[in-house]
């Protein structure tokens, strides 16, 4: 086992536990166990764009002394920082690049927060779980698939906030190919959705509901044209918009479709034979579909 | 036997009071009629919550008014109270769900990891460890971190987020308390007892000892229970 420290974030340890829960269990699988930083805090939930107000990266920063301090003991072996919910991924890179940046900003951060056990040195390194399955290969994935997903017809949608901006993407944000590689390893068919990179809507979806569902309509029909079972997602709130805005969509469009959402970790938990028991609320329940292939996995077709 | 006085300011104005006394008693020294801002004198009420800066030092300081020692060219307020909102509740209507924190406090969220709750915390309590624990809706680190709170309200007079950390966590240690903590079967079962009457003759003759009678049992009790 491969010891890693891990960032879960408070929507992993609330609203989406399933995604913390299968992301910890299919790591398990493939030799990594991911180490839970101790004392991290919120990282902050979007990335401040604002160059004045430095208190607003000490969020993120803290997290990343917490980082130096488990590297100083001995219960890791790897010491980058693995990252699943692509939020706090995006403004702990962010912010992290910004330090190496700006030396100056780092020293102020350092500065004020002088109740730490050491100020941060600027090296930590970040890493997505897509970016780290990437590195385990596509080819070791497929070699621990018990249960291919054949006939599995998955869309992959990335949103936001692993692609952009460019400095920080884990792929080619143009073109990215990391979730269909994923896919195609777990033995599913990948289907195309050309509105696979449209923003979901994101925070917009606490006072916006409307213009959240039609984005949201928007990109589950390009889904449905193309002929998706599933959607996949490495994102909370991709998932929860994409999920439960089908509501509204569905009572705004008579023609919508309805597709399930699920993590691409619950997903490939699936495929390795681990289960499906990791919870999680869903308005358009995936349980119906999964069980197809559970079924497969007991033996049964 | 004379001791040495020292200076200090309170309200910016200029005394000298002995070494070695504490906030608390330098005022009394120095007749102030305490009426507010002090409480048990022991370190437990929370009532003399006190901020300070020390001579060469640009750090705001936070403690008690009855523990803190003064010192050489100290510079002293006493808040003896911090306006807080504080949610009125029925426990028993209440589930251990994070959304409660949403509902009383929903500044909760406004929290920018800043730790300044920690660095004035006369306690010095991981406030920010447990305002962070309460946005993830873990009530029992909440409730073990804060356990020794006193209230004095330093840390909301200080946080720029205006989050009231010491109402947030009573709320969190209350719904622990009801409805996570692990249930005492000890206690259960000893209430069982009372109620059955199991006492009541050993009550009745320790209430017919004499005082010395009495002093020698307390004594000579044994101490023999299990916490479950």
């Amino acid at each position: 086992m491969t010891r890693m420290p891990y960032y879960p974030g408070c929507t992993l340890k609330t609203k989406a536990q399933n995604y913390d829960l299968s992301t910890r269990a299919v790591f398990r699988e493939l030799g990594i166990d991911l180490v839970e930083l101790p004392r991290w805090n919120c990282c902050g939930a979007v990335f401040s764009l604002v160059t004045d107000d430095l208190l607003r990266q000490v969020a993120p920063i803290t997290n990343l002394i917490r980082v130096q301090e488990l590297q100083g003991t001995d219960s890791v072996d790897d010491p980058r920082l693995v990252v699943p919910c692509a939020m706090c991924f995006n403004v702990l890179k962010r912010a992290n690049a910004r330090m190496k940046d700006n030396p100056e900003d780092l020293k102020k951060i350092n500065d004020f927060l002088y109740l730490e056990s050491q100020p941060y040195r600027g090296e930590v390194q970040i890493i997505h779980t897509l970016e780290l399955l990437k590195e385990i290969s596509a080819k070791r994935i497929k070699e621990q698939v018990k249960f291919p997903l054949l006939g599995l017809k998955v869309s992959p949608y990335y949103g936001c906030n692993l692609l952009r901006p460019k400095d920080v993407a884990i792929d080619n944000p143009e073109n990215p190919t990391l979730l269909e590689d994923f896919t195609q390893a777990l033995g599913a068919e990948v289907v195309f959705n050309n509105r696979r990179l449209r923003c979901c809507g994101s925070y917009q979806t606490v006072s916006e509901k409307g213009l959240v569902a039609d984005l949201v309509y928007d990109i589950i029909m390009g889904a449905a044209r193309a002929g998706a079972d599933l959607i996949i997602t490495a994102c909370p709130l991709c998932s929860f918009n994409l999920d439960w805005r089908q509501k509204e969509a569905m009572e705004a469009h008579s023609d919508h479709k309805l597709i399930p959402v699920i993590y691409y970790t619950e997903l490939m938990a699936l495929a390795l034979g681990i289960g499906n028991g990791f919870g999680g609320e869903h308005f358009v329940d995936p349980q119906p579909l999964l069980q197809k292939f559970l079924e497969k996995e007991k033996g049964g077709i | 036997m004379t001791q040495d006085l020292i200076p200090i300011y309170i309200y910016s104005r200029k005394y000298y009071v002995p070494e070695g006394s504490t906030i608390i008693t330098a005022l009394e020294y120095l007749g102030f009629k305490l009426k507010k801002g002090v409480g048990c004198k022991e370190g437990f009420c929370g009532a003399c919550a006190s901020l300070y800066r020390l001579k060469g030092d640009y750090k705001l300081k936070g403690g008690l008014g009855c523990q803190t020692v003064v010192q050489p060219e100290m510079q002293i307020v006493q808040i003896p109270f911090v306006p807080a909102p504080k949610a009125v509740y029925k426990i028993e209507e209440l589930q251990p769900d994070p959304e409660i924190f949403v509902r009383y406090y929903p500044e909760l969220y406004r929290c920018l990891s800043c730790n300044t709750c920690t660095k004035i915390c006369p306690q010095e309590l991981q406030v920010m460890d447990f305002v962070q624990a309460a946005v993830r809706g873990d009530f029992e680190q909440v409730a073990n971190l804060s356990f020794d709170c006193i209230m004095c309200g330093l840390c909301s007079a200080r946080c720029p987020a205006e989050i009231t950390q010491f109402n947030v966590a009573m709320l969190a240690r209350r719904i622990y308390g009801k409805y996570l903590m692990k249930k005492s079967t000890f206690l259960e079962q000893r209430l069982k007892e009372i109620e059955s009457g199991k006492y009541e003759e050993g009550y009745r003759e320790l209430m017919s000892l004499s005082q010395e009678e009495l002093k020698n049992r307390y004594f000579q009790r044994e101490i023999d229970f299990q916490i479950t």
